[in-house]
């Protein structure tokens, strides 16, 4: 027991080493999730805060001129023109100058002063549908409160419910908010997967894997020994993250960090568990990134990080029930955000322990397997 | 006469030799044939950005006809999938245990309100999830709308701006207009940049480079021969993508399909100079294929206005996007694709992306020259 555990703790060095010895290697573990933290941080989000739109307006009137000071005033849509032909609009938006143009028709005052119904139309670049989209709602917006602000102003005041909207966890319901707790698993993700696939295919590759099999050491030895520095190294990246997070980004960690590094554990075990599997199964270095590379990408994409969960097709969502990282995000923004405890998480914890068991005796199974 | 002959068998051989390696590895064919294919299925059949259905506990303070009315509004929706709760703990409980997405609650002076012109409702979103609490907000709109509507009759668009929105070349707000094109450049930078990356830095590993370099083969002979099998690869990759966004997914080409090809070429030049280079500057499996991550496609998914919209990120963001090839080659594609030739956007890009594409051949060589002295 104590000669094994001696054997461990010196392989687990040996580990360390091979990874940290080189300067250049401790710089693409720790520079890119530093720097991609950083970028996504700020690049990646849905909402927009700058709308290039231009606008044709026929009716210069004191009507048309007060709704567009309105979207002047909002501070999100940014007015690139004037246009004086109808013609020039899709000169406009063809060449991506503007996102949105505005049409406003002669006769539009004189129908709002009328108690008409007004019709503006409003063209955008649907290029990326969904921008164009949120760009329309974030317009729907501003004429909403015009609407009503005209009606109450002209005595056309009708009856109207209100909705208050109130968002807990996230009150200025900030995309970075849900963001860049998700890097924490994201990016670490494809840290130690990578790394993982490599340690074992490395040392096949150079021969020196042969070596280690005729030492004393035993398959779930080795197991131990390739799957603690890896896990060590995914939770010093996970860590970075978090200090960017609360303290470059500001966004308030209110949960326990027991609770947090319990979950984080437990998915960089499954983590590396996958990564020990691959590595077990392949030939070569190059076979095993592909192969980590194969898993990650779908990992990445149906987990929730870009798109909702929720709306993809049911075969996918079923298929995910092996996906580290979808229970990560849950349990990392839930934890981060909402201060959520082991007994909310319980279906988080759980899938990540039943895929961490699986892969490493797995992975160990066919270390021994190799043995043969 | 004669070594220009000679030049270009030593070529041709090193090329065919290049061409069996990726035959006969397993793991290259996957790359060249299973990504492009999982990508088009997860990115086609996987990424929605809809929500579809959200899940709302009702708690009903006012319990009269009217509120029960715009309940009502709210289950025929399609959208709203109602559970009714008696208290603000419970739904609170519901919330947490995700259960449901959000609240409605209705006040107890919601009918009296109303009838005195201006009624309020609430809505609790759970803001975790910003985007989908943003969509459900909007849902939220309709069946309120629809039911004032119904409450006060006809009189609601009186003085009342109606906007009538338009989305050009995407009048369907069909997702996959805008992944095809997007898909098409993540394709071609995974197998240019990293592929290449990982491959060729596996010879500088193993040293079979430096013995090439005792052969009467040259620097660029050496490029070239490395080049034109992954560009292959690659242009594989394309025609899948293409046939996948014509047959599959019915994305509309509107502009020239010879500047489409074009432009996907160039891109792949550019994809694989980036890949060369980082191989032959860093000479190792591991490194070179995380750099080429790093480098490339992280940025070719987040920062090339693929998904995220270029305009709305911080000018430090936005000056880096602009040394980011992807962004380019998505501005290109997604123009020839859905709003068709247009002058202004082409050629400027294209110049970009040719100019990219011949720095980094040169670098590539003068950095594979320096390591013959």
């Amino acid at each position: 027991m104590r000669s094994s555990l001696l054997r461990i703790l010196a392989l687990i060095q040996k580990e360390f080493l091979a990874v940290l010895k080189d300067p250049r290697s401790r710089f693409i573990i720790f520079l890119p999730p530093i720097i991609q933290s950083l970028i996504f941080g700020y690049a990646a989000s849905f909402d927009l805060n700058s709308v290039a739109y231009a606008v044709f307006d026929q009716d210069h009137s004191a009507a048309s001129t007060a709704l567009l000071s309105r979207l002047d005033g909002s501070g999100i849509f940014q007015r690139k023109t004037t246009l004086s032909r109808a013609e020039d609009i899709a000169l406009w938006i063809d060449s991506g100058r503007a996102l949105l143009v505005i049409q406003i028709d002669q006769d539009f005052e004189r129908r709002l002063l009328a108690g008409d119904a007004a019709p503006l139309e409003v063209i955008a670049d649907g290029r990326n549908s969904n921008t164009a989209g949120t760009a329309l709602g974030y317009f729907s917006h501003v004429v909403a409160d015009f609407n009503s602000d005209w009606q109450s102003t002209h005595g056309h005041a009708v009856q109207g419910v209100q909705i208050l909207t109130r968002s807990w966890y996230n009150p200025n319901l900030d995309s970075s908010w849900s963001m860049i707790p998700s890097l924490i698993g994201t990016l670490t993700m494809m840290g130690t997967m990578m790394l993982t696939a490599l340690s074992v295919a490395r040392e096949r590759e150079q021969g020196t894997f042969d070596q280690l099999l005729v030492t004393p050491f035993r398959p779930f030895e080795i197991m131990i020994g390739k799957a603690i520095p890896n896990l060590v190294i995914g939770l010093a990246q996970a860590t970075t993250i978090l200090l960017i997070a609360e303290f470059w980004f500001r966004i308030p960690f209110i949960g326990s960090f027991v609770v947090l590094y319990a979950g984080l554990t437990l998915f960089l075990m499954a983590a590396v568990g996958l990564g020990l599997f691959v590595s077990s199964i392949v030939k070569t270095m190059q076979q095993a990134m592909l192969f980590a590379f194969l898993l990650i990408l779908p990992f990445a994409l149906l987990s929730g990080l870009t798109t909702p969960f929720s709306s993809m097709p049911s075969v996918l969502q079923t298929a995910m029930v092996i996906n580290p990282l979808r229970y990560s995000l849950d349990l990392t923004k839930r934890v981060y955000l909402e201060s959520a405890g082991f007994t909310n998480l319980f279906f988080d914890f759980l899938p990540l322990l039943v895929i961490g068991l699986v892969t490493l005796s797995g992975a160990a199974w066919l270390f021994r397997r190799r043995l043969t | 006469m004669n070594s220009w002959l000679a030049k270009w068998r030593r070529i041709l051989a090193l090329t065919r030799k290049e061409t069996r390696q990726i035959l006969r590895d397993p793991s290259s064919i996957a790359i060249g044939g299973v990504v492009p294919v999982m990508m088009i299925l997860l990115f086609g059949y996987g990424m929605s950005l809809d929500v579809t259905q959200v899940s709302v506990a009702v708690i009903d303070h006012d319990a009269s006809s009217d509120s029960a009315a715009l309940i009502g509004a709210f289950r025929l929706s399609p959208y709203f999938k109602l559970q009714a709760t008696r208290s603000m703990a419970e739904a609170t409980k519901l919330v947490l245990d995700r259960e449901v997405d959000g609240v409605l609650q209705i006040p107890s002076d919601f009918s009296r309100r109303w009838h005195d012109g201006a009624a309020e409702i609430q809505i609790l979103v759970d803001g975790t999830d910003a985007n989908q609490a943003r969509i459900m907000q909007g849902y939220a709109e309709g069946p309120v709308a629809l039911w004032s509507a119904a409450q006060s009759g006809a009189s609601v668009s009186a003085g009342q701006v109606i906007v009538t929105s338009r989305i050009w070349f995407n009048e369907a707000n069909d997702s996959h207009f805008f992944i095809i094109p997007g898909l098409i450049v993540l394709v071609m930078t995974i197998i240019g940049a990293f592929l290449t990356a990982m491959v060729v830095a596996r010879e500088w590993e193993r040293g079979t480079l430096e013995a090439l370099f005792v052969t009467p083969m040259q620097a660029g002979e050496l490029l070239v021969s490395k080049i034109i099998p992954y560009f292959g690869l690659g242009m594989i990759g394309f025609v899948l993508c293409l046939l996948a966004g014509q047959f599959l997914f019915h994305v509309p080409l509107r502009g020239s399909l010879w500047l489409l090809c074009l432009a996907s070429m160039i891109y792949l030049v550019v994809a694989l100079g980036i890949g060369l280079l980082v191989s032959t500057l860093v000479k190792s499996q591991f490194l070179a294929s995380q750099l080429a991550m790093t480098l490339t496609l992280m940025p070719a998914m987040m920062l090339s206005g693929f998904i995220y919209d270029l305009r709305s990120m911080p000018n430090i963001i936005r000056c880096i996007t602009f040394a980011m090839p992807a962004r380019y080659a998505v501005a290109l594609l997604q123009t020839l694709y859905l709003a068709g030739n247009v002058g202004s956007v082409i050629w400027l890009n294209l110049a970009v992306l040719t100019a990219m594409a011949a720095a980094l051949m040169l670098a590539t060589r003068l950095a594979t020259r320096k390591q013959l002295s």
